[in-house]
């Protein structure tokens, strides 16, 4: 379905356009040509389309920014490459991906970035962009050629799960990134409280006998993090919170002044610490699953902004690595195609307004990016997404229609969602389009 | 839960024995009653019954081990089966064999029973969830969450030594669990067994480095005075101590270790005069006993060992034995 690509003008009828940009939420005719929209509005447009869809029911909001999808090249591509990974993202709804540094080799020099823009510039459909290591092959000491990277294209600099040596490190390479006024991602968990664990430190993992993570390995990074941002005036994005303290801390810095935002994992939304019983592989993650009561703050913090962007943290795994003792497994999961489908249950849950699925997907990760604000008004860039609302869907990993990773360990497959993308366009482009009820076509 | 699924068939017979959480209370008695028969049937010169006959129980350790393995191999050899101990370092499954690939190889030997320890906890979940349909696993401990026939064993010398387990069963006993909880496979085990059988006074016992977070769920109380811990108890369960934890910051020393939760002379003294004392072995002279207490009259530590072969006989008899062969028990 990817290589469907028109160039085709379309006109999308009576659907729910969701612009985070301006706030508009309102159920409109929109007219998209030339890789641009060229209409939004309660009226038809005078002028003819090649092509018309009834959306009805249906939203139309920009694609998603993915703010963490590891694609695995260079270097892992028996888990996935550019090519099966960016079929998954199409199918995800997603435009962008921010690719980590933690690559083989790392993203610590510009060929090494030149390597993955070139990679990147023979895919279509899909806009792939990649964080710069902060240190040197990521090993926490010595700073990477931040400058160099910047030139070369990275859009923000992180040590991805890597720890640094020190605070001093730490607090050096926030002065330097921000004399380039580059965003520093930052994985907040203390290597040392961590100690190896692989479980969040409680009752479940406690019974399990899994080594522990406390909440205090996210909360004492955060509070150093947080020092460091208000002695150095660096703009620091936290990735992948956890905790309900690490949510409550960040919003007392925002609540400061502090230049300091957050994304969480959609799965982090979704499950909790009672997951990994069973020992299921698949729930074996970093950071790890945590409390009912986590989960319920970090979706709250989503909800009123505190946490401004939602990612999918695609990790995606050959089969093996999964095949072992729980401890020993691979953490992460291959999340690209499920980032949405997650976000559309908390809009039926009522825990989240369709509006802010929009904002924390795209406006709130663009933000993070320094990007122009993605919005759906005329002039702006046709990299959209439709969703209804109300399709069934069945992950079923074998599947080549239903499921497009590579990496089939996904904690969700056999799970029914209602609600999913049924179209992605990019650049006015149709990059995917769901299968059988093809969107209402008209 | 997944676990209870796993290690039972339909039936709610045993298949795997994976952990003691989810056994069933009539299930754990019937392994006890199972063992002391086993224990009288072996006890004279002859040691052998013939319920396994022509079985392989192929003891695969990944930990080193020399006193569990023994007593596995025991069990199986006075149950008639074929032995194959295969001790295997952690180095050579990083060689390219995954743990899969040795579970494989290994069936395809046709072996019926692993005795499995891993130091990755969820190790013999995994090697049930992988097994081939018919071949049983035995978990032999598998890191810091489940070592089920110790379990059983201390249940059985409890029941068979504890004046009050005898006369009014387990939901009258207090019974203190001292020492690294934390990293204990056995204080889970046992206390899931003790709960399961009825015991509503379990305590665990240790600084506050060595007791896991949210322990309390599983039912006991947290102590980090041994005076107070051991008030009343009728059983005192020691756990041992690796050596290294010094090293991993959670004591400051064995000597202090032993002058505030070790089983010293003064306060065995103050232990009720039926109380027993029990320790999965190997114990550390010194550190969690004192020397001269280890095998005075109320430990029953070497008991544990004996008993620990009937009780791994009678877990093999009931996954392995045919139904007909269980009138031999």
């Amino acid at each position: 379905m990817s290589s469907s690509s028109t160039a085709l003008s379309l006109l999308i009828r009576n659907v729910r356009v969701l612009d985070p940009s301006s706030g508009f939420d309102a159920v409109v005719n929109v007219g998209i040509r030339d890789g641009r929209i060229d209409h939004r509005g309660e009226a038809l447009p005078d002028t003819a389309y090649d092509q018309t869809l009834d959306g009805d029911g249906c939203w139309l909001m920009p694609s998603a920014i993915d703010l963490a999808a590891r694609f695995r090249e260079p270097g892992a591509t028996h888990k996935a490459d550019f090519q099966s990974e960016t079929g998954a993202a199409q199918a995800g709804g997603i435009g962008r991906v921010v690719l980590p540094p933690d690559t083989s080799p790392v993203v610590d020099s510009p060929a090494v970035v030149d390597r993955i823009n070139g990679k990147a510039a023979r895919i279509h459909g899909l806009d792939i962009a990649v964080l710069g290591a902060l240190t040197q092959g990521l090993k926490g000491e010595a700073l990477a050629s931040m400058s160099a990277l910047q030139r070369a294209g990275c859009v923000g600099f992180g040590n991805a799960l890597a720890p640094l040596r020190d605070a001093l490190v730490a607090r050096r390479a926030l002065e330097y990134a921000h004399g380039l006024n580059a965003t520093v991602h930052v994985f907040a968990q203390d290597a040392d409280l961590a100690n190896g664990g692989c479980a969040h430190e409680g009752p479940v993992g406690t019974r399990l006998g899994l080594p522990p993570i406390p909440v205090a390995a996210e909360v004492a990074a955060l509070r150093l993090w947080i020092s460091l941002v208000e002695d150095t005036g660096a703009r620091v994005h936290f990735c992948r919170l956890s905790t309900a303290s690490g949510a409550q801390l960040l919003e007392s810095a925002q609540a400061r002044g502090l230049p300091v935002s957050a994304d969480v994992a959609a799965h982090q939304l979704a499950m909790i610490d009672a997951d990994v019983e069973g020992f299921d592989a698949m729930a074996h993650l970093v950071p790890p699953l945590r409390t009912a009561r986590d989960r319920d703050s970090l979706r709250e913090a989503v909800a009123r902004g505190v946490i401004s962007a939602v990612c999918s943290d695609h990790q995606p795994h050959e089969p093996d690595a999964k095949i072992n003792p729980f401890p020993l497994t691979e953490p992460g999961i291959a999340a690209l195609e499920t980032l949405l489908p997650l976000l559309i249950e908390l809009v039926h849950a009522g825990l989240l307004s369709p509006l802010q699925l929009a904002a924390r997907t795209s406006l709130g990760p663009a933000l993070v990016l320094g990007r122009a604000e993605p919005a759906i008004s005329p002039g702006s860039p046709a990299n959209l997404v439709l969703i209804d609302p109300e399709r069934r869907w069945t992950i079923d990993t074998r599947d080549p229609l239903s499921w497009h990773s590579r990496g089939r360990n996904t904690p969700f497959a056999g799970r029914t969602f209602r609600g999913r993308p049924v179209l992605t366009l990019h650049g006015g482009r149709i990059v995917w389009q769901a299968p059988a009820a093809a969107a209402g076509a008209a | 839960m997944k676990t209870p699924s796993l290690q039972l068939d339909e039936h709610g017979r045993l298949r795997h024995l994976l952990t003691m959480e989810g056994l069933p209370r009539d299930l754990i008695l019937r392994l006890l009653d199972r063992a002391e028969g086993l224990a009288q049937a072996t006890s004279g010169a002859e040691k052998k019954v013939a319920l396994l006959n022509g079985r392989t129980v192929v003891n695969l350790f990944f930990e080193a081990s020399t006193r569990t393995r023994t007593t596995f191999e025991l069990a199986a050899k006075r149950l008639s089966a074929d032995v194959i101990n295969l001790q295997i370092a952690a180095s050579s499954t990083s060689k390219g064999e995954t743990l899969l690939d040795t579970l494989k190889t290994m069936e395809a030997m046709q072996a019926d029973m692993f005795v499995v320890r891993h130091e990755a906890s969820g190790a013999a979940h995994f090697f049930a969830e992988h097994a081939a349909p018919g071949v049983a696993i035995l978990n032999a401990g598998d890191g810091r969450h489940a070592h089920p026939t110790q379990g059983l064993l201390d249940l059985y010398t409890i029941r068979a030594h504890a004046p009050k387990a005898r006369s009014a069963g387990f939901g009258a006993l207090s019974v203190a669990i001292v020492g690294d909880v934390l990293h204990s496979r056995v204080a889970r085990s046992d206390i899931h067994g003790l709960r399961t059988l009825g015991c509503v006074d379990i305590r665990v016992v240790a600084p506050p480095p060595l007791i896991p977070a949210g322990i309390e769920s599983m039912g006991v109380r947290v102590f980090h005075d041994l005076e107070r811990g051991l008030d009343g108890v009728d059983v005192v369960i020691l756990l041992r101590l690796q050596k290294e934890r010094m090293l991993g910051a959670f004591l400051p020393s064995l000597a202090e270790f032993h002058a505030d939760f070790g089983l010293t002379r003064e306060r065995f003294r103050q232990l009720k005069p039926d109380a027993i004392v029990m320790h999965p072995g190997p114990i550390n002279r010194g550190v969690e006993i004192e020397g001269e207490l280890a095998y005075g009259e109320r430990s029953l530590i070497l008991q544990q060992v004996t008993h620990g072969i009937a009780v791994r006989m009678a877990v093999m008899a009931e996954i392995l034995g045919s139904p007909a062969a269980e009138v031999l028990s």
